[in-house]
């Protein structure tokens, strides 16, 4: 096979039998979960009493934001092969240092940068821990998230700070100019779009793809391997922080309990949009369609009158049955493709 | 080899089609009984009423939304029971959501957190949902239904004691929960105060605790019983204590019917120890009748008979008539006893 590809005349031939562009589109992932998403606001809006109105949707992204924010980078994480799931953790630890620092006079902006600062730093720890002492990131993670939810906890108790300015809680929640999307959207696209060009459009978004089919091959292709893992480590403290911030503008609300097992509601969104969990494969638009269309789901059943019992089986079964189809499709695909190229190579 | 390739293209379209349309399937199938609901939910806009529990699935919150739906039926109120099935402090927020669209007269909340569901309360409010909060209180609503008082349950669990001891009175012990626990030390304040104003017949030789542990709590009662040869009763304000006291008890029938115990207990724990006689009474309160006074107090609100101001009355059905008291507060009443007679009509 490789004697065909290395053969500039047959790589053309072989470049011939790809499909179209709009064929290739339509068999995407990601393309699957955005008609979902389609067809169930277009079920929804006619089936679901009340379902039509501005305010769904608003409270649709109000819900779901901090899980879309914080997906972004742990997306990237995963297409290394890594896997972070201290994040909800470090929304709850940037929550506390956020309203600690406010409670004790520290204005409001700088006390946002200093917990996001704190979460950087979670991140860089996380980050060392598993690029330069090389240990699993399932189990660093898992790690930090109990040791960073038990230091939130301890530093409140059973307190809570919710005497935040009432300019910026308006601010927070309010929808941008008449449309029914809230403020946050626009931090949400924001970050896509920056970690969209970084992993799909930059030499080091390619070395994340590679990383993640063989982190070997990809240190022998001149990847830097620990830098690249180990800034998207700080990148994933500092988005998980940033939205422990907004999360205790939101509910006006900084206790040690926030974000309590988000960390799993980020990883089913991600997996949810086709992102391969061994890494290697998926897009940024593929995992924020499976937030988007989880967050359309729970608010539908909901509108609905539909029990949160139900809906987390309805949640699951969703995911479940994407994962089946993906990984049947797949085998499918490689199967055929593997008759091809030797169809081609006799050829 | 070009038939090869547009066969598998044309495998994997269709796949992604069936994929597709599963997936609509899938998610047509679980929207489409709502259909019927609605009817009734426009038709009786303001007559609704959303129970929001702490979450799904805890048998004190089955008990008191329990209660609710009986008052609910009373009154012709349609009823909603919508809940989390976590604890979160954000969990019930989409919630009050779909209370606020689907235009629901009342609210009635138990609250996991106080701050974080109150952006979206107001925001009912301001649509003219009408709040109560019941259980626990937050910090925006229009009434509290407020289980018990301190001066109550500590009446409560005096008066059990007195009546049992007569007029001669005797020597109690005190074995409390955590050490720390705000709630638990008001009562024991609270107790030790009313004894001694009103009893001076009744000594209490100590005060323990038993951390909300289990073997703690079995430890100090065994301690307490050995320790102190004149000890006549046990007052234990909290679940885990006044259990592993009357575990204790059960495990040493030598001092069965010489120290008597009582406490605030939980009818699912404490019935094996009332059915066989090791206790007679314990206290608590009763959350069919706190499910049950909320959704009165609902109707009154969305009627305007109430307003949330103190001083204000309204009707609870067979509870009887109930004030309006200071910040809002409605107070259920006195701690309701359980004994023989009734601890097995109760699953929580």
């Amino acid at each position: 096979m490789s004697a065909v590809m290395t053969d500039p005349a047959a790589a053309a031939k072989y470049q011939r039998f790809g499909r179209p562009l709009w064929r290739r589109l339509l068999l995407r992932t990601e393309t699957a979960i955005i008609l979902a998403i389609v067809l169930l606001i277009i079920i929804a809006t006619a089936t679901v009493p009340y379902f039509a109105q501005p305010y769904t949707y608003l409270t649709m992204l109000l819900n779901s934001a901090p899980i879309l924010l914080m997906l972004i980078p742990v997306t990237l994480i995963i297409i290394t092969g890594e896997i972070d799931l201290s994040v909800g953790s470090v929304l709850g630890f940037s929550s506390v240092i956020f309203g600690l620092s406010y409670a004790a006079g520290v204005p409001l902006l700088v006390a946002a940068v200093l917990a996001i600062v704190g979460g950087g730093l979670i991140g860089l720890f996380n980050g060392v821990l598993v690029t330069v002492v090389g240990l699993p990131s399932l189990a660093v993670t898992i790690g930090t998230l109990a040791l960073f939810r038990g230091i939130a906890v301890g530093l409140l108790g059973t307190r809570a700070v919710t005497d935040f300015p009432e300019e910026v809680l308006g601010f927070v929640i309010s929808p941008i100019f008449g449309s029914p999307l809230p403020m946050v959207t626009v931090a949400i696209l924001v970050l896509v779009v920056a970690f969209a060009v970084l992993l799909h459009f930059t030499p080091f978004g390619r070395g994340v793809f590679a990383i993640g089919l063989s982190p070997e091959a990809a240190a022998f292709s001149g990847v830097r391997v620990n830098r690249t893992k180990l800034i998207l480590f700080v990148l994933s403290g500092l988005v998980a922080s940033a939205t422990g911030v907004y999360y205790t503008l939101q509910y006006s609300n900084a206790i040690g309990t926030n974000g309590y097992g988000f960390e799993l509601q980020v990883v089913t969104a991600i997996v949810l949009g086709g992102v391969s969990i061994w890494g290697g494969r998926g897009t940024l638009l593929g995992a924020l369609a499976g937030g988007v269309l989880i967050a359309a789901l729970n608010k539908t059943l909901q509108l609905a009158g539909i029990g949160s019992d139900t809906i987390s089986i309805v949640t699951g079964a969703a995911l479940i049955f994407s994962v089946v189809v993906a990984s049947v499709a797949g085998s499918i695909s490689r199967r055929r493709r593997g008759k091809a190229s030797a169809i081609a190579a006799g050829a | 080899m070009k038939f090869t390739f547009s066969k598998a293209s044309r495998k994997r379209g269709v796949a992604a089609v069936v994929t597709v349309a599963a997936s609509a399937i899938l998610l047509t199938g679980c929207v489409a009984p709502t259909g019927d609901d609605s009817g009734d939910g426009d038709a009786n806009a303001s007559g609704s009423i959303t129970v929001i529990p702490k979450s799904l699935g805890n048998k004190y919150f089955e008990a008191s939304d329990k209660g609710a739906a009986e008052a609910a039926d009373e009154l012709g109120l349609t009823f909603t029971e919508a809940g989390p099935t976590a604890t979160g402090s954000a969990d019930q927020v989409p919630f009050i959501q779909t209370a606020i669209q689907t235009g629901q007269g009342a609210i009635a909340i138990a609250a996991n957190d106080p701050a974080a569901v109150c952006n979206d309360l107001k925001a009912a409010q301001s649509a003219g949902v009408k709040v109560v909060a019941y259980d626990t209180d937050t910090d925006c609503r229009d009434v509290f239904i407020n289980q018990a008082t301190v001066d109550g349950i500590a009446q409560g669990l005096v008066d059990l004691t007195s009546a049992h001891l007569g007029p001669d009175g005797g020597t109690i012990a005190i074995l409390s929960g955590g050490a720390n626990a705000a709630n638990l030390n008001a009562w024991v304040d609270r107790i030790t105060a009313i004894i001694e104003e009103d009893h001076p017949e009744i000594t209490i030789a100590k005060v323990a605790y038993g951390d909300d542990i289990d073997e703690k709590a079995y430890q100090e009662a065994q301690g307490l019983i050995q320790s102190i040869p004149d000890l006549d009763a046990i007052i234990a304000p909290d679940t885990v204590s006044v259990k592993e006291a009357a575990h204790y008890l059960a495990d040493t029938p030598e001092y069965q019917g010489k120290v008597w115990v009582t406490g605030l207990g939980l009818p699912s724990e404490m019935v094996e120890y009332i059915d066989s006689g090791v206790i007679e009474q314990f206290g608590l309160w009763n959350p069919e009748d706190l499910g049950y006074l909320a959704s009165y107090a609902a109707q009154a609100l969305i009627n305007g008979d109430i307003t949330g101001a103190e001083g204000e009355t309204f009707e609870a059905g067979k509870l009887g008539e109930y004030t309006v008291g200071p910040d809002g507060e409605v107070v259920l009443g006195p701690m309701f006893v359980f004994d023989s007679s009734n601890v097995g009509d109760f699953s929580f």
